[in-house]
């Protein structure tokens, strides 16, 4: 991890699950973009805040963790497809036996991992089963 | 624009060598390459480097310049030496870079060269450094790994192909038969089916032996305009054609999870540039940094129908002797994955082939050779069509 300003500076979107809108052409982004990749210079964005319901588009159980997340292993990762169209890679908390392709999820605020060096925590959004 | 030849070409071994530095191996593989033809330092005009993460693993930057120094390029002879950075594909990236120098006129004689030094620092802070190849704030700070990334197209894989962990496996038994007879290789033995499921998981569903090693090692070329290649050299070999294309760099806004548009893209633009086609080719070195990635990169460089790279290789149409062989070399899973070093390393490996000095891995009466090679989970792909004839 080891980057505090990258993290805070987007807080907003990692805490609310802010991302952008185009209004030329309609397109979700998350995370959030400040060019459309459609539009590019004719697009028009706009903040939005997703909803966080969405399903598990693939998914993997990580055995061997990433850098300040060893004490969470073995972990969920998954891509999930939020229901307005982006997608976003993030943790899925839950029994990994249940995990499916197309399985619904929600989001949640939940701890993400945790810098060794400065012990910093990192908040942001994970996802549970929808019907937890 | 002009023809391009590679006249010579250099390996280093590959592996873990601690006992060496990263301007060691460097000026091995180029002055091997060098006297691998008739060319002297000072007809040398530019010096192309792959390197992905000096910074990192040597704590050394401006490698470009370093190399030209140790190999007796700048004090004297002052020759422009620049790095060239994509991650895993810089090596790719660099021959690239060289071709357009030589082909532009800009630049006559080029050395292209790649070298990554990855034991210096241990395995975590290597699998750290690694994984800046993907994108950090948004992939990295969820706890996702290279392996993850690759697990994930797995995963989806199977779901949508019916693909399955032997047929994965048998990408790794493969390369390790090939890189048997590669006497530069990484590993030398011989691995099954069961020693691939059996070995610990990763990141499901990928094994460790579905994984490229961390690997130190050097490789290089030397280019030429095709015009005055046979001064140098008895067996040029001529450049048919070089393409790269670029993709999302976060796995999750692919347009399909499961297909490298990058590689799609730039295999389109090499066939087009060769005028060949698939069926045309006789053999490819393709990037296979997790065993998932041979399966997708058969399919997106149309050697197999999409879905079917799975099958494909489970027949053994990609074991030497088989319809498209793939990997002679051992591939990154047997040679090892000098990160850097790989993208010259493919193209070293299907000179040799074509010259047909590759020994008791060579491709009978090979003509046409392909090598791809790719950045992270695939926002890079290069791709060179090499040919024994003009
Ligand atoms: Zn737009």
């Amino acid at each position: 991890m080891s980057s505090v300003p990258r993290f805070w500076r987007s807080l907003g979107s990692r805490y609310n699950l802010e991302g952008t809108h185009c209004k030329e052409c309609g397109e979700y982004f998350y995370p959030p973009r400040n060019v459309c990749v459609n539009c590019r210079r004719m697009g028009e964005l706009e903040s939005f805040k997703f909803k966080g319901t969405g399903e598990i588009v693939t998914y993997t159980l990580i055995h061997t963790a990433a850098e300040g997340f060893e004490n969470q292993a073995p972990y969920t990762l998954a891509i999930i497809k939020l229901d307005e169209g982006p997608q976003l890679t993030s943790q899925v908390i839950g029994d990994s036996e249940k995990m499916h392709i197309g399985m619904r999820v929600k989001s949640v605020f939940r701890k993400l991992g945790e810098d060794g060096d400065r012990g910093m925590i990192y908040y942001g959004t994970k996802f549970i089963p929808a019907d937890a | 624009m002009r023809d391009v030849a590679i006249i010579g070409v250099k390996n280093t071994k590959f592996g873990e060598l601690w006992e060496r530095s990263l301007r060691d191996i460097v000026v091995e593989a180029g002055i091997g390459a060098i006297e691998d033809t008739s060319v002297s330092g000072k007809d040398i005009d530019a010096l192309y480097v792959g390197n992905m993460s000096g910074g990192r693993f040597i704590d050394q930057e401006h490698i470009g310049a370093l190399i030209a120094d140790y190999s007796g390029l700048s004090r004297n002879l002052h020759v422009p030496a620049t790095r060239v950075e994509a991650a895993c594909a810089s090596g790719g990236l660099a021959l690239r870079q060289a071709i357009m120098s030589v082909a532009s006129g800009y630049s006559d004689i080029v050395v292209a060269a790649g070298a990554e030094k990855m034991t210096d620092v241990g395995s975590e802070e290597a699998a750290s450094a690694l994984a800046a190849a993907a994108d950090r704030e948004w992939e990295g700070m969820a706890g996702a790994t290279f392996p993850g990334l690759y697990a994930m197209i797995a995963k989806l894989h199977m779901h949508k192909y019916g693909t399955t962990s032997e047929q994965l496996a048998e990408v790794a038994v493969k390369n390790h038969k090939n890189g048997y007879f590669n006497p530069i290789a990484q590993y030398k033995n011989k691995i099954t089916v069961d020693d691939v499921l059996n070995s610990i998981m990763v990141a499901d569903p990928l094994h460790i032996f579905d994984c490229s090693p961390i690997t130190d090692g050097a490789s290089a070329l030397v280019l030429a305009p095709a015009d005055v290649a046979h001064k140098y050299t008895d067996t040029p070999i001529y450049i048919k054609a070089t393409a790269q294309a670029s993709d999302t760099i976060a796995l999750h806004d692919r347009r399909d999870i499961t297909t490298l548009d990058a590689t799609v893209v730039a295999a389109k633009r090499a066939y087009s540039m060769a005028k060949l086609k698939p069926e045309d080719i006789d053999l490819v070195e393709v990037h296979d940094c997790f065993t998932i990635a041979e399966i997708c990169a058969i399919e997106d460089l149309g050697f197999a129908e999409k879905g079917k790279g799975g099958i494909v290789t489970e027949n053994g149409e990609t074991a030497i002797g088989g319809r498209i062989p793939v990997n002679t070399s051992g591939g990154l899973k047997a040679c090892g994955h000098p990160v850097g070093a790989t993208g010259i390393k493919q193209a070293v490996e299907i000179v040799t082939q074509l010259r047909g000095d590759a020994g008791k891995r060579q491709v009978a009466g090979a003509k046409y050779g392909m090598t791809h090679n790719v950045g992270g989970s695939g926002a890079t792909a290069v791709i060179h069509i090499f040919s024994r004839e003009r």
